[in-house]
């Protein structure tokens, strides 16, 4: 994997949120056109024991992080940007004992508020597990990390 | 497990006021720490406080993504308790608001079904830390729900 500047301010992102260090997410890829970040496959975040799926809970912080963090990829520099809302839509179960990837991208940014969508897929990023929308505010150049969060979640 | 099996834990839960053993069958659920209790005939799920569930590391608050994945698994249960079903049901959709910053306490979650159809069951779930008139997050997911 080749480290350019955004690889590594996403893996910054990433490193700092210690949940997703409890579900082993990495940073897959990023560019210009958007993020892709991977999910292992583990038993603890199966959510069917009949099937050894893995349970929505994760997919969705999965498309919660990738969209959120996707923002490091539009934005020219790195601002917090709360969720403010998110819809996941399922296109077929996740197989089991396969890694699952999150690609997304900010298709439009204002000054208050950046629209995000991605998918969630495992071989084919054409044949998706689900789909994701996703908004969150922009909070200005005032909220920097090292000021602290104002109201709102990473 | 098996419809009869299911409902045995069921009715065990039920009787005892104590749903871990429902909980412990999956995975996810212990993980992140997912409790349930019966107020009367209303359940009510809670999420403890756990440094693991932590994603903004600052205010400190959890990750936006696990009080969804509580929210959309208090659901699932709720569907379990209330539909006799031994079989979890899928997610069509899941479609949540941050109303708050989920802070790194006790979360709790109630579900409001309002649409139970043969196939597809429509369920609110609403969120809250201080008191339940000031959710943290509100959702709203559709199931597939199974007839058997």
């Amino acid at each position: 994997m080749n480290k350019n500047p955004l690889v590594q301010r996403a893996e910054r992102f990433l490193s700092a949120l210690r949940h997703c260090q409890v579900l082993g997410m990495q940073v897959e890829a990023a560019d210009k056109k958007g993020l892709t970040l991977r999910l292992p496959y583990s038993e603890k975040i199966v959510g069917n024991p009949e099937t050894g799926g893995i349970h929505g809970g994760a997919i969705t912080t999965l498309m919660d992080t990738t969209c959120g963090i996707s923002t490091v990829c539009f934005l020219p520099d790195f601002e917090v940007c709360p969720t403010l809302d998110l819809r996941i839509d399922y296109m077929h179960p996740a197989d089991p004992h396969k890694d699952v990837y999150g690609f997304a991208e900010c298709y439009r940014v204002t000054p208050t508020v950046i629209f995000t969508r991605g998918v969630a897929y495992q071989d084919d990023p054409a044949q998706p597990i689900a789909h994701a929308v996703g908004t969150f505010m922009r909070l200005g150049s005032g909220a920097h990390i090292k000021s602290g969060f104002p109201e709102g979640k990473a | 497990m098996n419809r009869q099996a299911f409902n045995a834990l069921l009715s065990e839960a039920h009787t005892r006021n104590d749903y871990s053993a429902l909980i412990d069958l999956v995975p996810y659920a212990r993980l992140i720490g997912i409790e349930c209790l019966r107020l009367g005939d209303d359940m009510v799920f809670r999420l403890p406080a756990q440094a693991d569930n932590i994603g903004n590391p600052v205010l400190p608050a959890l990750h936006g993504g696990v009080i969804a994945g509580f929210m959309e698994h208090a659901a699932l249960l709720h569907l379990l308790m209330f539909m006799g079903s031994a079989h979890l049901p899928k997610t069509i959709d899941f479609s949540v608001d941050y109303l708050r910053a989920g802070h790194y306490r006790d979360t709790f979650a109630q579900c409001q079904v309002w649409r139970q159809g043969r196939r597809v069951a429509n369920v609110a779930i609403t969120a809250w830390q201080t008191t339940q008139t000031e959710p943290i997050a509100t959702a709203r997911a559709h199931f597939k729900v199974d007839e058997s």
